[in-house]
């Protein structure tokens, strides 16, 4: 993939000790904006992806050339709207848009990193990525917003950095991830690293990839992003092409041929080992254990504004993890609301065209920032 | 704004930290931000009024009294509000109890079933009354436990519970509740309200 005119990057000088004892320096971290930065730099959202997304939040993706991961909630007019707003997204490290991640080459060795390259966790990702707000001088961010493991990097940036956000999003999200999620990106790891293609890592080097892998992963966690209902409704037992079943392994269902083409177009944008890395950075996150296992002294220190967003039919996330949140800043006396979209989407609920949630995050996001 | 939010309202000092639960569509939160410069919270079930409150820019938690005043820790607030809704829950009682432990002061308003039309509505027609503040008929009301001005009185006493204010509404008539007008003020309102604390 020749991506690297498209991507926007900084270069980290400063060494970063990662939760894994190891340093690391003079890494890239990619990088969009859309909107603009106003002259009193109180305008900034920084908006947090989800384990397959990238920096290219809205607009079309250049390496892509698909829309943008959240294009029904940030542009021009939107509940993130870019004629107020500046937003800017990162790529995580680790990941394979451009910030420094497995693809790399380790400056030791000058071998790709493969799986030799540290791992990485929601806290590291978010230490690396404030540097953002230096490079673009902003003292404080009107609002960090994610959903799903976007909303993981939310909930860590505020306890880190608890003064550099006003308004706080996390959506359809966790503090500490259980067992079940953790169970179903294990899941995926173990597709990917039995495929043979995958060669302990070192596919690049070896001229493979392990596809097969990366596709079955894939296909396990879209299942995950839905709802039964969701499916139920879209494909029933709808047959692919054909008037019959035909007594044999080919997708004869609609909703095998759906999640076939889901796991094969992903395998064109996304590398194996980032998937693997940044699984497991969701999986070793849980907020209340980095404070004695009391979520609430994650947030004592802030001032910030919370809103946090569930939805009704997401069981990867469900309500209740996002209202334990909820319940450790209500314990602190902390400014928080929540609310409960209605929607049969399941866990993909974020990225889709749900007015309810939509106009929600709008008018959380507009009188608050009227307040400011 | 209806009279019971203005009467309500005056009962609050300003600069204060404010719990309204089931706040509906955020009226009376709204005007205590705006006109009193409150520190002001809602606790409401319906989704679609949660959504309203949102679009005032009210801090507004979606959820169920009964469940969720739990989280609050105790005497967190300086007053929590209950307006007519004491008489929808399961167990009135418990939801009291949280009301008295979260806020230092609970103001809480009751549709009182002591009033004179509702009488006679019960003891004419022989029917469940059906009143402005009562508009619903028996099989679809909300309300589960109906209690009159009196009722809550002996009830709050009973409980040790400090009443600081009671307050009888007649529509636009406000008046005070004493010892020795107990009975007549049961009769001729339809609304009491008590700023009460334990």
């Amino acid at each position: 993939m020749n991506t690297e005119k498209n991507i926007k990057t900084l270069i980290v000088k400063k060494p970063l000790k990662l939760d894994c004892g190891k340093t690391i320096s003079d890494f890239p971290i990619a990088y969009e904006t859309y909107g603009s930065l106003n002259s009193k730099k109180d305008n900034a959202i920084l908006v947090f992806h989800a384990l397959t997304g990238d920096q290219f939040v809205t607009g079309i993706n250049p390496v892509t050339k698909k829309d943008g991961w959240w294009s029904y909630a940030v542009g021009p007019n939107k509940a993130i709207d870019t004629n107020k707003y500046f937003v800017i997204c990162t790529n995580v490290i680790s990941g394979c848009m451009g910030s420094y991640g497995p693809s790399n080459k380790d400056p030791d060795t000058k071998n790709i990193f493969g799986s030799n390259f540290p791992v990485i966790t929601i806290n590291d990702m978010v230490n690396a990525q404030y540097h953002l707000l230096d490079h673009f001088n902003i003292d404080k961010l009107f609002s960090i917003t994610g959903g799903s493991m976007g909303g993981m990097q939310v909930l860590q940036f505020i306890s880190n950095f608890p003064d550099k956000a006003k308004t706080v999003i996390p959506i359809a999200t966790t503090s500490s991830h259980s067992a079940q999620n953790i169970a179903l990106n294990e899941l995926g790891r173990q597709a990917i690293t039995a495929d043979s293609n995958w060669k302990d890592g070192n596919y690049i080097a070896n001229n493979t990839n392990p596809g097969k892998g990366l596709a079955v992963a894939r296909m396990a966690a879209h299942i995950t992003y839905l709802s039964k209902k969701g499916l139920q409704e879209k494909f029933g037992r709808k047959l692919q092409e054909r008037e019959d079943l035909k007594f044999g392994f080919d997708a004869d269902f609609q909703i095998e041929s759906y999640l076939r083409y889901q796991g094969s177009v992903f395998v064109d944008r996304f590398d194996a080992n980032s998937y693997l890395y940044i699984t497991r950075a969701m999986d070793y996150f849980d907020l209340a254990k980095q404070f004695d296992g009391d979520l609430s002294k994650a947030f004592k220190n802030t001032k910030a504004k919370f809103f946090i967003i569930s939805f009704t039919s997401d069981w990867l996330y469900p309500t209740q993890e996002n209202k334990d949140i909820v319940i450790a800043l209500n314990s602190i006396g902390a400014d928080v609301g929540f609310v409960e979209i209605e929607s049969d989407k399941g866990h993909d609920s974020f990225l889709l065209d749900i007015p309810d949630f939509l106009n929600a995050l709008k008018n959380f996001l507009d009188k608050s920032y009227l307040e400011n | 704004m209806k009279n019971e939010f203005n009467v309500i309202a005056d009962l609050i000092e300003k600069d204060k930290k404010v719990l309204d639960v089931g706040c509906a569509d955020g009226t009376l939160m709204k005007f205590l931000k705006d006109n009193k410069n409150i520190d002001i919270r809602g606790l409401e079930i319906s989704k679609e009024k949660v959504q309203e409150c949102i679009a005032k820019g009210l801090t507004v938690i979606e959820g169920n009294a009964e469940k969720d005043l739990k989280q609050f820790p105790d005497k967190s607030f300086d007053y929590v509000i209950l307006s007519q809704t004491l008489q929808a829950f399961l167990n009135p009682e418990l939801v009291l109890n949280e009301l008295l432990r979260v806020g230092k002061k609970a103001i809480v308003t009751i549709p009182n079933f002591g009033y004179w039309k509702i009488r006679l509505h019960l003891l004419i027609k022989g029917t469940m009354p059906i009143t402005k503040t009562l508009p619903d008929e028996w099989y679809n009301t909300a309300n589960l436990h109906m209690c009159t001005i009196k009722d809550f009185v002996h009830f709050v006493k009973s409980r040790d519970i400090k009443i600081f204010k009671s307050l009888a509404l007649n529509n636009l008539n406000t008046s005070l509740i004493n010892d020795n007008n107990l009975g007549i003020k049961n009769m001729f309102a339809d609304l009491g309200i008590f700023l009460i604390e334990k």
